[in-house]
């Protein structure tokens, strides 16, 4: 996307250069030509084509197939986020910090208690609104055991900028015993 | 050179300046007068530029280090939301209405707006609203909860103080300026053309203004509604937006959205108009591709409505629903890709020569290029997902919105000075100007795609300290002083240009369009006499044009009875249809909008029973305005020179007024609708619905004797324009009671349903309707009695029935708005108690 992005803008700007500069340059395509090639010829293919990737790669970020996935309700209030273990009775709540299993599909459900929130954990996947009176799902996936940090991305009041948490991935059998532990460590 | 006028150039000159001319002193304060009233829309949107901008260098400040003391974040966030408020609602919609406001009249070769007291009207609240805004910014009371005002942040939970408050009055006062700005743009190119100039002559920036004017009277709309139902929820509690209590949040993103994302493009489409506009004289050749243009912009105006839900892709709405609309937003590229390859052609085909203006154009386009790609990239549902709320959709919008109208608009203003001033710019200036603002705005710019896809959010005035993290922001913090300075000189240069540069004269780019066939600066009423057009009016030539009319060898080279006359056309065909006699200058449209303004502080402080006696004050200042013009008889075709004749504008089919009544009503059907659809919506998606149980009952009786009396108003507001003399004041009669009885009804119905209406958003949307539709019967016996008062005074006869024929139109929708609301409310409350909806 960013290399096509690229090659448009060159040549557009060149376009538009060389068509000052050089008098006479492109006057040997119609003006029919030029509109029809730039206008319509140019983007159609590719945004056709950009289009049908971008809802195929939208479906692999969704929560599609609910039984497979581990499911945690992010519950954002200002501002500090709680994560409920959803697939954990009994398992406590924690507060700024979320464990997960690493490798696995987390499917992440957004409340809020107060105003909009937004739950982002940039290195993991997209971002989804926590809005009062709605529960939005969104899919993460940490490949890997690790920390990685969370941002809210909703401008949400005075508190906003330091709402930040952090996730912390972990091989299966210890997140396991984690979640034993109550999440002590 | 300017050719010494001949003689009776000369006495033309003065007759019509004594009579469109603004008296000095305080006679400025009545001004009606386009040019003037555009200067001063212009003007004022560039002092609000710089107090934006100013607070964009104390967020960059806030910004280049990581946790910086500067300012605390209650500041910060007025800061930051006052800098996105000042730049989108007091610069840049005020500033390209001043500009149409200002150019089209010249271009469409007219005198003045359709509506010049109108015009001045909106100046007003312009000005008033805007400082209404600064001044909380003084007192530090200033709104704090983003630009868009996403509630529940800005609900009287989170925001108790009046911020929240001083951004939905201040807003909605400044937005009764672009509703009259496009009721008024609308109509003048309709039908304020010069004779000839049918639709396909008409000069490229027309079409593209009555397209903007188009979608800002559809647009507009659901904002202000938003904005009413967000200050009703603040002020009586009325939980439309309250989740807890059947409202919705994400109703308030829809309604903005509806409005905003429309915005964008009714900001872009002028600056591109100016560009199809100026381009083609540099390029030596008409623009290439005039009706692909043409259609273009017709297809974006449609296609950008249909675009809003991207500003929403993470709020969890299904994702093949979002695929569709990001399709849309992908389709819009086309339109604009056409526009760009129609520009390259004319320029391929053309002997480009560079100036100023051209200098700009390059900075549009890589700018707004660049921003259109990344544009492409975020209307990608997953990509968004990950962009969403950072800095790299700060860096899109500045890359769109000062690519797309800011480097344009400075474009043109070098262009279109020298017919402000009658002077040249000093080049040199000019071009170290546009390379600092060019290189200080891509250092500053760049840089923050790259910040936003780190991970920083937009918003923020504290980010971690990792490497990198801080160098980038420090850098784009300098690349911001540097478009500051750059800023600075465009300043300097347009001053030194008003004081030194040298003399431009008539038409100095060899332009064809009809605003250089005149002398620059130009007069108060534009051309002595106006201009037969037998061709595109683009491809005119002002220089042999230009003496010709000013010796009043054009239509309406006189002066008669001391009135302001311009001419109004058949809007399709350009045939000279009617002569359009204007009113004088006056102080109604300060006062009016002075007595707005009480209205607007009288809410803003919570004197709520006062509030209604402003309102009076307003609509009783807006009847006097029709003192002004109408006959106690018919009067003869007039002569409109050029061997022609035209009726006078009050004895025609199709005056500008009646266009503008029809206008009116659409923007606010658009309103109307839009809270219908909110009902709908707020029972499809709200939670807490259905009501559990209903307390509320429809009184059948009530409701079937208000049908029967909306009824009989719809059918008398038919009859009120179709019989003589004497029927007429029986059928006005019949609709003020009728009205009357239905605004008590109506009235009855909503008090009904209190104090339920702050418990549940299904009775708070029951309410909000009845009340529309009460105030609308109220406002039609305002009307009806305005009507008869208007017969009793003989300004009524078949010829002359003007008034009524508007009345009419406001009757009838008044009418069929109230039996809308009783059917939508049997509806509502069925779907919203669980019911059947049978």
């Amino acid at each position: 996307m960013l290399l096509g992005a690229a090659i448009l803008f060159v040549l557009v700007m060149g376009l538009f250069v060389l068509t000052l500069f050089r008098p006479g340059f492109g006057s040997g395509v119609s003006i029919k030509g030029w509109i029809v090639a730039g206008g319509l010829l140019l983007p159609i293919p590719v945004l056709v084509a950009l289009n049908f990737y971008a809802l195929f790669q939208g479906e692999r970020l969704l929560p599609g197939d609910v039984a497979s996935a581990y499911r945690i309700e992010a519950h954002a209030r200002q501002w500090q986020w709680e994560f409920r273990y959803l697939d954990e009775p009994g398992a406590p709540s924690t507060v700024d910090v979320l464990h997960i299993p690493a490798g696995l599909p987390i499917e992440v459900v957004a409340t809020s208690e107060d105003v909009i929130h937004s739950f982002w954990v940039p290195r993991l996947g997209g971002k989804i609104d926590a809005t009062p009176g709605h529960a939005a799902r969104i899919r993460i996936e940490a490949d890997r055991p690790g920390i990685f940090g969370g941002v809210c991305a909703e401008y949400c009041g005075t508190g906003h900028s330091r709402m930040r948490f952090r996730v912390e991935a972990h091989e299966g059998p210890d997140f396991r015993s984690l979640v034993e532990r109550g999440f002590e460590q | 050179m300017k050719k010494a006028a001949e003689p009776g150039s000369l006495t033309l000159h003065k007759a019509l300046s004594e009579v469109w001319g603004t008296k000095p002193g305080l006679g400025q304060l009545a001004a009606v007068n386009h040019s003037t009233i555009g200067k001063r829309f212009m003007i004022t949107a560039a002092v609000f530029f710089a107090i934006g901008g100013l607070l964009a260098m104390l967020i960059r400040t806030q910004l280049a280090t990581s946790s910086s003391p500067f300012m605390e974040e209650g500041v910060y966030a007025q800061v930051f939301t006052m800098h996105g408020t000042i730049m989108m609602f007091l610069f840049a919609i005020p500033m390209l209405e001043g500009a149409a406001i200002y150019l089209l009249p010249k271009m469409l070769g007219a005198r003045d707006l359709a509506f010049p007291r109108l015009t001045a009207y909106g100046y007003w609240c312009y000005l008033f609203g805007g400082t209404m805004l600064l001044m909380a910014l003084l007192f530090g009371v200033a709104p704090d909860s983003g630009w868009f005002m996403y509630t529940p942040l800005s609900s009287s939970t989170y925001s108790p103080g009046i911020n929240a408050d001083v951004w939905l009055l201040g807003v909605t006062f400044v937005e009764i300026s672009a509703l009259c700005a496009a009721v008024e743009l609308i109509v003048s190119i309709l039908k304020l053309r010069a004779p000839g100039m049918s639709l396909e002559r008409m000069p490229i920036f027309a079409w593209y203004m009555l397209v903007v004017a188009g979608m800002m009277l559809v647009g507009f709309p659901p904002l202000i509604l938003g904005s009413i139902l967000l200050e009703a929820e603040r002020a009586f509690d009325l939980p439309f937006f309250d989740p807890t209590r059947g409202g919705d949040p994400l109703l308030w993103q829809h309604l903005f959205w509806l409005f905003g994302h429309p915005e964008v493009y009714i900001i872009f489409l002028p600056a591109a108009g100016m560009v199809s506009t100026f381009l083609p004289v540099f390029a030596g050749r008409p623009l290439a591709g005039y009706r692909a243009v043409v259609v273009s912009v017709i297809a974006m105006g449609f296609i950008s409505f249909g675009l809003w839900v991207h500003h929403m892709y993470t709020v969890g709405i299904p994702h093949l629903a979002l695929g569709i609309f990001s399709a849309a937003s992908a389709l819009v590229t086309i339109p604009t890709a056409i526009q760009i390859f129609a520009w390259l052609a004319t320029l391929a085909h053309g002997r480009p020569r560079f100036s100023i203006p051209m200098l700009y154009v390059f900075g549009f386009l890589f700018v707004f290029v660049l921003g259109g790609l990344t544009g492409v990239m975020l209307a990608m549902v997953p990509f968004d997902w990950q962009a969403h709320d950072t800095h790299f959709v700060v860096a899109h919008l500045h890359y769109v919105l000062v690519g797309g109208f800011v480097f344009p608009l400075l474009g043109a203003a070098y262009y279109w000075l020298p017919h402000l001033t009658g002077r040249f710019p000093l080049l040199q200036l000019s071009k170290a100007a546009f390379w600092l603002i060019f290189i200080g705005f891509n250092v500053t710019f760049f840089i923050m795609h790259l910040t936003g896809l780190r991970g920083m959010p937009r918003r923020v005035h504290v980010y971690p300290q990792e490497p990198g993290m801080e160098l980038f922001n420090l850098i784009s913090s300098l690349g911001s002083f540097v478009m500051t300075i750059g800023f600075a000189l465009v300043l300097l240069d347009f001053v030194l240009q008003i004081r030194f540069g040298r003399l431009a004269g008539r038409n100095p780019w060899k332009a064809g369009t009809l605003e250089w066939a005149m002398p620059t600066p130009p007069a108060p009423y534009n051309f002595a006499s106006l201009p037969k057009i037998t061709g595109r009016a683009d491809q005119l030539d002002p220089d042999a044009l230009g003496p010709q009319l000013a010796a009043g060898k054009g239509y309406l080279g006189f002066v008669r009875n001391g009135q302001m006359e311009t001419l109004a056309v058949d809007a399709v065909s350009g045939r000279l249809e009617q002569i359009i006699v204007l009113p004088r200058s006056t102080f109604l449209p300060l006062l009016t909008a002075l007595m707005t303004g009480v209205f607007f502080l009288l809410m803003l402080f919570k004197l709520y029973a006062l509030a209604p006696f402003a309102l009076i004050g307003v609509a009783g200042m807006f009847l006097v305005w029709t003192r002004a013009t109408g006959a106690r008889q018919d009067l003869d075709t007039l002569d409109a020179g050029c061997g022609e004749t035209a009726p006078v504008h009050f004895q025609s089919r199709g005056a500008p007024s009646e266009w503008a009544m029809a206008l009116t009503l659409v923007a606010n059907g658009t309103l109307y609708a839009s809270l219908l659809f909110g009902g709908l919506f707020l029972w499809v998606s709200a939670p807490n619905w259905p009501v559990a149980q209903t307390t509320f009952h429809n009184d059948r009786l009530v409701q079937i004797i208000t049908l029967f009396v909306l009824a009989v108003a719809l059918f008398a507001s038919r009859q009120s324009v179709r019989t003589g003399a004497q029927g007429r004041i029986g059928w006005l009669a019949a609709l003020a009671a009728s009205h009357l009885v239905a605004a008590a009804l109506f009235g009855w119905m909503a008090y009904g349903i209190v104090p339920l209406n702050t418990q549940h958003a299904l009775f708070a949307v029951i309410f909000a309707v009845h009340f529309y539709a009460g105030f609308h019967a109220l406002l039609g016996v305002v009307f009806a009695l305005y009507g008869i008062w208007h017969v009793l005074g003989g300004y009524v006869s078949p010829m002359r029935d003007l008034d009524l024929r508007i009345g009419a139109r406001f009757h009838a929708y008044a009418a069929s708005a109230g039996i809308l609301a009783l059917v939508f409310v049997w509806q509502l409350a069925m779907l919203g108690s669980g019911g059947d909806p049978a």
